[in-house]
């Protein structure tokens, strides 16, 4: 492992976790008059995929997706906009924290409905098999998403098809309150049972973020050279409550002592540990990167403040194209 | 022209928009079984190849959500299910993805695909086999809803539909599929939203759409012959609707009566007469009526369907009625045809 892609990770981990936490900390403001569902915890899945993927391959993913979104190369500003409902934002305000694109590095969208955007992405593979080229498709998901028949449904026909598309599976144990327990069998992997439906799997626990890093970039290698559909399970932990920017382990559907289990294996704190072992000029390096994307997530805020809104008459705009 | 039938005509226009436009695919269960979907498909896979022409998994709604992700890199996807029924299956990824996208993205791209379901009737095609819901369809901003009469239209809107930058849902009823009428040759498009006037007429305005105009003409002849002119207006499209023909029948005849192949409550036929009730109440010299499915379920034996269609008969009492004049020779001048629950010799099951 290079210190050089250790500190990409770091960095884009880094991004993720201060652009979600400003929205956080921004949040009880009220100017963000949307559903936010935070992806701090979960950073190193998306930080490892970015350094996977090319900026011409597809990708789709849920209603939390502002770190895929992030991940794929996604243009900060129009993400900020587009939660603040301003005129620049991603989707002219049409849209909001659940439905974000960057159409400029093929991030398809994002759907407020568990399992919706997977078929899609699905389908997104097929019109890349069709036109021959050697884009792959990632579709992000959550283990709630693999409870819907579509699922299912798309799974087999990538295998039917042989599509070059990559299903990231993020398992952080619940769906909005129901913990997988109630919800799947015990003893039952998500992995093993899409492995039998015929993909290739991996699972990683998504806190290793380099075992993570390694696995993405395998199976997207692999996959562009033909190997068909590949499914990752990482494990991983949403730190915050399910929509919105509290903490809320005192709710009662999980425990503190599940939380902090989860948050001391937090491996961005972890990398940022490591790289305070090693030498000046790395430590150097990480408060560079922190203090540039500081500015970066300020200067998006600032933006979309002071961004107009749009025009009450683009409500009534746009139904057809 | 050649003559044509209906099936024929939407067969001619998947061959023609597949050789004109290579990102246009085509799919759904059965198109390349040997019944080729009532014949509409036939020869489709033989032609353009099996990467274009594909049977596919019994999946309603992933492979809607297929064509959608295939759509926004540019493919054309036309859809087909042998029943609307089955399509039921697909709601979300029609209503909450394909609709939508174009709005919800702030217009960025469009999801151009066609879903052609096909509505049964009679031979105990039953509760799940029969029904016309374009009024839950129409009801979703973003959906384009197309139901072609005649031969004509069927290949007309069905190469519009295609080539549309909007998701259209395109409704075949199966007691068309046989009907004879002359087809252009060619690129042939008739632009959705427009509808077309089957029949001239001053006294009473007939809108209808789909198998239930033929029931239509039939009551307008039946009409003419008692001295009512009747204005007939096929719908074609009923999203969106075309309005400006609607009102201008009514200005000029004063009466409408609505027909829908569809439930009662919540139809497009409550519509119409809601909005020319609302837009157009001075110039009506009757009440407006509707004629539509009653709110139960189709049943499936025939001893149940018997009289249970809306059918020429109940169209021209009605029409009589709203004229003031007597109906009660109506049914014994227009009998239910026997069998009553087939389009026609032709027909011999099983859907």
């Amino acid at each position: 492992m290079s210190t050089d892609l250790s500190l990409k990770l770091f960095r884009s981990m880094y991004r993720i976790r201060a652009v979600e936490e400003e929205i956080a900390h921004r949040y009880p403001e009220g100017k963000m008059r949307c559903p936010v569902h935070l992806s701090i915890g979960q950073e190193s899945i998306p930080a490892a995929f970015a350094e996977s993927i090319n900026t011409t391959d597809f990708a789709v993913s849920t209603h939390r997706g502002h770190a895929h979104y992030l991940a794929k190369g996604g243009n900060l500003n129009a993400m900020i906009a587009e939660i603040y409902g301003k005129a620049t934002g991603c989707a002219k305000g049409k849209g909001g924290s659940m439905h974000l694109i960057d159409l400029g590095v093929n991030f398809m969208g994002t759907s407020a409905i568990v399992g919706n955007s997977i078929p899609i992405g699905v389908g997104l593979a097929l019109s890349a098999q069709l036109k021959g080229t050697r884009q792959i498709s990632c579709v992000f998901l959550g283990d709630g998403a693999v409870e819907e028949g579509v699922f299912y449904e798309s799974v087999n026909f990538a295998a039917v098809r042989h599509l070059p598309v990559l299903f990231i599976c993020e398992n952080n144990l619940y769906s909005v309150y129901s913990p997988l327990t109630v919800r799947q069998p015990k003893g039952r992997s998500i992995a093993k049972m899409v492995e039998a439906m015929g993909l290739k799997v991996a699972i990683c626990n998504g806190d290793d973020v380099l075992s993570t890093h390694n696995i993405i970039n395998n199976a997207v290698t692999e996959i562009r050279n033909g190997s068909g559909p590949q499914f990752l399970e990482f494990s991983t932990y949403r730190w915050r409550e399910h929509c919105g920017p509290h903490f809320d382990n005192d709710i009662g559907y999980r425990t503190e002592d599940e939380f902090h289990a989860w948050q001391m294996r937090d491996p961005l704190c972890g990398l940022e540990h490591d790289f305070k072992q090693m030498s000046s000029s790395i430590t150097k390096q990480v408060d560079e990167i922190k203090a540039q994307i500081d500015t970066e997530i300020i200067e998006a805020f600032d933006l979309a403040e002071s961004a107009p809104f749009p025009m009450q008459s683009e409500a009534y705009e746009g139904v057809y194209a | 022209m050649l003559q044509k039938n209906f099936a024929a005509a939407i067969n001619e226009a998947l061959h023609q928009a597949m050789e004109i436009d290579q990102s246009v695919i085509c799919y759904g269960l059965g198109v390349t079984d040997p019944k080729a979907v009532f014949g509409t498909t036939s020869n489709l896979e033989a032609r353009f190849c099996s990467d274009r022409v594909f049977d596919m998994p019994t999946s309603e709604n992933a492979m809607t959500g297929v064509a959608i992700g295939a759509a926004l890199n540019g493919i054309k996807s036309v859809m087909t299910h042998q029943r609307v029924d089955f399509f039921l299956l697909a709601l979300d990824q029609l209503v909450n993805s394909a609709a939508k996208w174009h709005y919800m993205f702030g217009g960025q791209n469009s999801v151009p695909i066609t879903i052609r379901l096909i509505i049964g009737r009679g031979w105990g095609q039953g509760p799940t086999h029969s029904q016309n819901l374009q009024a839950w369809f129409a009801h979703i901003p973003g959906l384009k809803v197309v139901m072609p009469t005649t031969p004509e239209d069927a290949k007309g809107l069905l190469l519009a539909s295609i080539f549309d930058p909007n998701p259209v849902v395109f409704l075949e009823h199966r007691w068309l599929h046989n009907t004879v009428g002359e087809v252009p040759d060619g690129d042939y498009r008739i632009p959705l939203g427009q509808a077309r006037k089957v029949r001239s007429g001053s006294d009473i305005t007939i809108v209808s759409m789909s198998y239930m105009t033929v029931e239509a003409i039939h009551a307008a002849d039946y009409l003419a012959t008692q001295g009512v002119s009747c204005e007939v207006i096929d719908l074609r499209t009923i999203k969106p609707l075309d309005w400006c023909a609607v009102f201008d029948s009514v200005t000029k005849t004063g009466r409408l009566l609505a027909l829908d192949s569809g439930f009662t409550t919540g139809s497009v036929a409550g519509e119409i007469v809601a909005r020319v009730a609302i837009e157009k109440f001075s110039e009506l010299k009757a009440a407006p009526a509707r004629l539509a499915m009653p709110d139960v379920p189709e049943p499936t034996s025939p001893g149940l369907t018997k009289g249970f269609y809306v059918r020429a008969a109940d169209i021209a009492e009605k029409a009589l009625e709203m004229m003031g004049r007597d109906a009660s020779e109506v049914r014994r001048d227009i009998v239910e045809p026997i069998p009553h629950d087939v389009p026609g010799e032709w027909f011999k099951g099983p859907f």
